[in-house]
């Protein structure tokens, strides 16, 4: 473990949520409501070509005809889609050359975040595109990407500068009428991310983006498109955090990878948005589609740590075409006070000889539903496919729910399917072991939970993984009581 | 350095310990002797706080402080260290690690700083060496998939790396063969000296021969019935328990 006692010690002392802020940033923010108006606004508010703004306006009439999905093991008001304003942006543009140029508030944000920019200018490694409130700000390390011919940048940017790649892969994994949400982000998608690594490029170093929601009653809707040309390889890491907010806020993204042949995508996220309060008042609804398509011999990797969310709804899914194709799933959830989540993941194999393997725990504390829901799917043609499930629940309390619902199709008789479950406790006398050692009880929960979730943990760049092990400690605080 | 006076404690209502009297002094070794269900085991969570337990009367000073508010890590803390009857697992965490956040966070409780990695690592490599222990051990998951033998063995690595005043030895024979009897012995033996305690209950006198105890104590329904030398361990190996149960009858 990279952090010392004293950031640990701060931290734990910090019991409400730390990212709880606010920013003072004049917006540039749409009336609230959705209709053909808005979508064809949006559009051009962000100078798009033409045929984004239909395949928007495609979006959205399947929208309108979608009812919301109900068959996840949550409960929740209905967002009322009319009072959510669909467009917001920090008003300092257009962007600028030097950080020196950006809104000295907006820099000390990304300071009280942890995620100084000049900071991760001179940390190597790392190149941070920041969303804030969906228009992208800064861009950093774009140069050195360059060189490699790495596109990294925004989506509207991507539009603007490869409309060839986007056209061809924007919905090729999502469809716009995929679902109610990724309907919903079609229409009114207002950034996100692009990336695309060419052929046989290794990508030198992890691109990470920091999402996060800053004003009041605005939903966010991220679209991000990752794709990595044949023998690519590509680590991508996402990290959220938002401020307190009272009303329910909204967050509707989705996610596409292309993995073409014997290429590699990491996709690794941290996911901290404001939970809502101790008595369950508040916190973002999250509903999210992410999928990835793999093509021969590639791989797809997708690793997880959900802590946040009032309500978290998503499935990172791979669908493994090519033969001899590889997915990956490693998911830690937690969820404390009155939280629900329901997540997993879909396999999908169709190609020959393709393999997955699905790793999946969840913790649940205080009052809060965990539910684990995955799909392994053998297609009758997917010759000799593999998969392996674990699927660990890990129980704080006696008024926490952990629930496991594995769906499994097999159409070919070579499949091979290995499901594992366990639900388990933290005990009295696991408590009272580190006790007598001189850890005391909450140290003991953080050290149990750690242990538990190693096996993903290890899954996380390293700099994620120190971050994450933070988060799961502050998630779980005051569980046990 | 450790006193405990008409000792009273129980759980739920049910009293186990009736009135409990000893005074362990540094550098001395005592047993705990007696038939199943005595309280002995009770005994020893009671020393280390374990808070299911009540205690109804008398008291627990180590080394003139008494104990009836401390927690367990403070307990800890102050040097009590407890090798359990049956160690729990903990899936996922090593015993490196483990052993890590325990010295820190005695010394955190000490306004010590975290001790520094290469010092950490040369104690683990010392005690590990002092207690015939392979290193690749201490990378597995605490006490998970050991073996009896390996899983106490391993409490008597924590007591070297803890390095306390007063050890309670709880059972740690139970479910031990000949060869890791006599390891888990010499460690113990290892680890004695003039400034510590050891207590160690057993059922047994077999323990007893390789960790030679100055006292002996008899325990029966919760008081200490019987004191003396460690004959009393080989009188009561010949006799039986029965012997002392029809005696204190009387």
């Amino acid at each position: 473990m990279a952090y010392t006692e004293e950031e640990l010690k701060k931290e734990l002392e910090t019991k409400e949520y730390e990212y709880g802020f606010y920013t003072d940033i004049e917006s540039d923010t749409f009336p609230v409501g959705l209709n053909e108006e808005i979508v064809i606004a949006i559009s051009k508010k962000k100078e798009e070509p033409e045929w984004m703004t239909q395949w928007r306006l495609e979006a959205f009439k399947a929208w309108k005809l979608m009812e919301e999905p109900k068959w996840a093991n949550i409960t929740y008001p209905k967002p009322d889609f009319q009072a959510i304003s669909y467009y917001s942006a920090p008003n300092s543009k257009p962007k600028y050359d030097s950080l020196d140029e950006v809104d000295p508030e907006l820099l000390d944000t990304f300071k009280r975040l942890g995620i100084s920019l000049d900071e991760q200018k001179k940390l190597a490694g790392v190149a941070v595109d920041i969303v804030m409130d969906s228009v992208s700000v800064a861009t950093t390390f774009k140069k050195t990407l360059a060189e490699k011919g790495i596109i990294f940048c925004s989506i509207s940017e991507a539009i603007k500068e490869h409309p060839e790649l986007v056209k061809k892969y924007m919905g090729s994994v999502v469809p716009q009428k995929d679902n109610f949400y990724a309907a919903l982000n079609a229409a009114v998608f207002s950034d996100g991310s692009f990336c695309y690594i060419p052929k046989g490029v290794r990508c030198p170093m992890e691109l990470s983006t920091y999402f996060r929601i800053n004003q009041a009653g605005t939903g966010q809707f991220e679209r991000t498109l990752v794709i990595a040309d044949e023998g690519s390889y590509v680590s991508y890491l996402e990290g959220c955090t938002a401020p307190s907010r009272d009303e329910n806020q909204l967050h509707a993204a989705v996610v596409e990878l292309i993995a073409l042949d014997d290429a590699e995508i990491k996709y690794s996220t941290v996911q901290n948005w404001y939970p809502g309060d101790k008595e369950g008042k508040g916190g973002v609804f999250n509903f999210v589609t992410k999928r990835g398509i793999c093509h021969r011999n590639s791989k797809i990797s997708w690793t997880q740590v959900e802590t946040g969310s009032a309500v978290t709804w998503k499935y990172p899914s791979c669908i493994l075409k090519g033969d001899n194709s590889i997915g990956e799933f490693y998911s830690i959830a937690v969820t404390n006070n009155y939280q629900q989540a329901d997540t997993g993941t879909k396999m999908i194999h169709i190609g020959k000889n393709t393999r997955s393997t699905i790793i999946s725990k969840g913790i649940s504390a205080g009052k809060s539903q965990n539910s684990y829901r995955g799909l392994v799917q053998v297609n009758s043609r997917a010759k000799n496919a593999r998969n392996f499930s674990q699927c660990d629940s890990l129980l704080m309390g006696n008024d926490c729910g952990a629930h496991t619902f594995p769906y499994i199709e097999v159409k070919n008789k070579t499949a091979q399917i290995e499901h594992e479950a366990t639900t388990s406790k933290i005990g009295e006398d696991q408590i009272f072991y580190c006790n007598q050692r001189g850890i005391d009880t909450e140290k003991a929960i953080a050290l149990i939970v750690n242990g538990f979730s190693k096996e993903v943990l290890n899954k996380l760049p390293m700099e994620f993984a120190v971050e994450a092990q933070k988060l799961l400690e502050i998630s779980l605080e005051g569980s046990v009581g | 350095m450790l006193k405990i006076s008409n000792l009273h404690a129980g759980i739920e209502n049910n009293e186990i310990l009736k009135g409990i009297n000893l005074e362990v002094k540094a550098g001395e070794v005592h047993a705990i002797m007696g038939p199943n269900g005595s309280g002995k085991s009770t005994l020893a969570s009671v020393i280390a706080g374990k808070e299911e337990y009540e205690v109804t009367e008398g008291s627990v000073v180590l080394e003139g402080e008494n104990l009836e508010d401390s927690s367990p890590e403070e307990r800890a803390h102050k040097g009590i260290f407890l090798s359990f009857q049956y160690p729990v697992e903990i899936p996922g965490v090593s015993v490196t690690n483990f052993m890590k956040t325990a010295i820190n966070e005695g010394r955190k409780a000490k306004g010590l700083d975290d001790m520094p990695a290469k010092d950490m690592l040369k104690m683990i490599r010392d005690k590990a060496e002092l207690l015939e222990i392979d290193r690749k051990f201490l990378s597995r998951s605490l006490n998970e998939g050991f073996s009896g033998g390996e899983k106490k063995r391993n409490e008597i690595f924590q007591m070297a790396m803890l390095e306390p005043k007063l050890a309670i030895l709880d059972e740690t024979d139970s479910g031990l063969d000949i060869d890791a009897l006599r390891i888990v012995a010499n460690g113990v033996n290892k680890l004695k000296n003039k400034d510590n305690a050891v207590i160690v209950i057993t059922h047994y006198q077999r323990l007893l021969e390789y960790i030679v105890p100055d006292f002996v104590h008899v325990l029966h329904q919760g008081k200490i019935v019987k004191s003396g030398t460690k004959e009393l361990a080989h009188e009561l190996e010949e006799k039986g328990y029965d012997w002392l149960k029809q005696e204190t009858a009387v």
